[in-house]
């Protein structure tokens, strides 16, 4: 299976408490690190696990590559990426002011056309713009089916998954057929979320993502990584949303701590009445 | 008919309260307004939804259209908002919303502006305002698109209330499935247990963090007894498998905005706060006097849980 992998470099999401507003009203995230959106990790996570036999995460049984839209300094994270374990990557050059959704979704579009995977993994949302749109965008301009916001992945050969996308309160199970794209969540990196055909039923990953070992990452420096433009991509390259200004949310102000269950109970009923 | 074109979330057959949020959104955006109610069923829907001052009320009413898929429904939403002319397309954003809106967009070719909780009408433009960076900072967004593609944050725009009146109901053919729709194929929905007030609808939501343990329904259940609450959950609870994944509340989870949030043994990460911060009230019970939920909360008990909150319930019994 080769799978395609679309991650975004964003301001460390651990840390959005301590952006800024500049003068002319404009998030500013100087100061934070940047990293990963954690759903892309996620979604790398995924594309490796479906990659492989969970027993032996060695041998790639597959192709990963991931694609990123950035600036020059994003290769940084794409390296790390290749030293986690994807095969290849691609950088397609570009600023966060000239994309939006819809204009990586076009990008992507023509990204696949060239790769020709059989699944395009993103994370079901970036850190910071949280617009949880590509993936939907993407699968509508390839005419493929979309699985968002998904918890649980289970190979069925080599053309179906089955997938359980999380809605409120329970979950949605469907089965696709491929090429598909779909959309992680963050519970997709639990010890028994992702079984790829290779992986006994009964495998348990350790939680989380993986990290890459020492040899790897040195490997990694020699494993391919390209630049694409992106107007070779997408030859119209008008935005169809436009952001302006924006607030800092009205601050909670911390309010008063209370001595004991009493007093707590007692202003919950006459105070803030809601009991 | 130029307008605002609302498509209603169904579930076998009944108005989901999500859409009164979206009714509520278009009557913000003013002009004449329509809905689509699409699903197996939909024609019965139509008589509950008439009653909101719509200019009129379309459904897409067939068989195959039993399960929400994105691929059986865009194509349809997208035939009637394009036979309509509509200037605007709103949906709720529920996972419904949030799944089918951007291929809707895609479709139209239209911006789609994701998640909002504001919009400004200023003559003939629209702004719209949505939460980004975790809930810390509020960003304003136009569309340059002649169709706007909207979702809107059901928590920030409250639920229309009937207004009388009964809108003619007209029926449309579902438009062809995308070719995509045959290489999905819906299994079955699994719901969480629970005999308790949604997550998004509460009046009231208490929720546990990883340090409560093992003991999280022990703990928690007979305080959401005692107020009539919702539980929740940190992502630590549920990562932990303390509590079940549907409880998550936070930027990966629920957003929710009750009148009450108690929040025991959580220590009030970014991601968990980016989901509960519109609560009208905060009440934080932590044994950790700097954990950065007291600076959020309204009413802050720095004591031990697993003492605080039995006792905390024995004095809402005593009070009630």
């Amino acid at each position: 299976m080769k799978i395609l992998v679309a991650v975004k470099r964003v301001a460390d999401p651990d840390n959005l408490n301590k952006i800024k507003l500049s003068a002319q009203g404009k998030v500013d995230t100087t100061g934070l690190e940047p990293k990963a959106s954690p759903y892309d990790d996620y979604a790398l996570e995924t594309a490796l696990r479906l990659t492989e036999n969970g027993a032996n995460t060695k041998a790639r049984l597959g192709e990963v590559v991931v694609v990123t839209f950035g600036p020059k300094e994003a290769e940084q994270m794409l390296r790390a990426m290749l030293g986690t374990g994807a095969d290849r990557a691609i950088r397609v050059d570009a600023t966060d002011d000239a994309l939006d959704g819809d204009l990586v979704a076009r990008g992507l579009k023509a990204v696949v056309d060239k790769e020709k995977p059989d699944l395009v993994l993103l994370g079901y949302q970036q850190a910071e713009n949280e617009s949880n749109e590509v993936g939907q965008m993407l699968a509508e301009y390839l005419g493929w089916p979309q699985a968002t916001s998904v918890g649980a992945i289970t190979s069925e050969g080599d053309t179906k998954l089955v997938v359980a996308r999380e809605i409120e309160g329970a979950t949605a199970q469907l089965r696709v057929t491929l090429p598909a794209v779909v959309t992680v969540l963050d519970k997709i990196v639990h010890p028994k979320s992702v079984h790829s055909k290779h992986t006994a039923p009964t495998h348990a990953y350790p939680d989380g993502v993986r990290f890459a070992a020492l040899m790897a990452i040195m490997a990694a420096k020699k494993k391919p990584l390209a630049e694409l433009k992106l107007a070779e991509l997408a030859p119209d390259v008008a935005l169809k949303v436009k952001y302006g200004n924006s607030e800092l949310p009205p601050k909670r102000a911390a309010g008063v701590k209370v001595k004991d269950v009493g007093e707590l109970v007692n202003k919950l009923k006459t105070e803030a009445k809601v009991i | 008919m130029a307008g605002t074109l609302v498509i209603a979330e169904l579930s076998e057959g009944k108005v989901k309260k999500s859409t009164h949020s979206a009714i509520t959104f278009a009557k913000q955006v003013g002009g004449p307004f329509a809905i689509l109610a699409i699903g197996a069923g939909a024609a019965g829907a139509a008589a509950e939804l008439a009653g909101f001052g719509a200019a009129k009320v379309v459904t897409v009413d067939a068989p195959s259209l039993a399960h929400y898929t994105a691929e059986g429904f865009a194509p349809s939403v997208a035939a009637v908002a394009k036979a309509g002319g509509y200037d605007v397309v709103a949906v709720a954003a529920s996972s419904f919303g949030k799944d089918l809106a951007p291929r809707v967009a895609a479709k139209l070719s239209a911006g789609y502006a994701p998640d909002i909780d504001r919009v400004k009408v200023d003559g003939g433009k629209r702004a719209y305002r949505r939460p980004q960076y975790a809930g810390n900072a509020l960003g304003w967004l136009e569309v340059t698109t002649p169709v706007h593609v909207v979702s809107v944050r059901q928590t920030e725009f409250a639920a229309a209330e009937p207004s009388g009146g009964a809108s003619p109901v007209e029926s449309a053919a579902k438009a062809a499935d995308d070719a995509a729709a045959a290489r999905v194929e819906f299994l079955k929905v699994e719901a969480g247990k629970s005999e308790r007030p949604d997550l998004g609808e509460a009046r009231v939501v208490v929720s546990g963090g990883r340090s409560i343990k093992e003991q999280f329904k022990q703990v928690l259940e007979p305080l959401a007894d005692a107020l009539g609450a919702a539980i929740g959950a940190s992502r630590a609870a549920c990562d932990a498998g303390y509590a079940p994944p549907e409880l998550q509340v936070g930027q990966t989870g629920r957003t929710v905005a009750p009148q009450l949030y108690v929040a025991v043994g959580i220590s009030g990460a970014i991601q968990h706060i980016a989901g509960m911060k519109g609560s009208k009230y905060i009440v934080a019970i932590n044994k950790d006097p700097d954990a950065p939920i007291f600076q959020i909360a309204d009413y802050g008990l720095v004591a031990d849980l697993f003492v605080a909150v039995p006792d905390l319930v024995k004095a809402l019994k005593a009070s009630a």
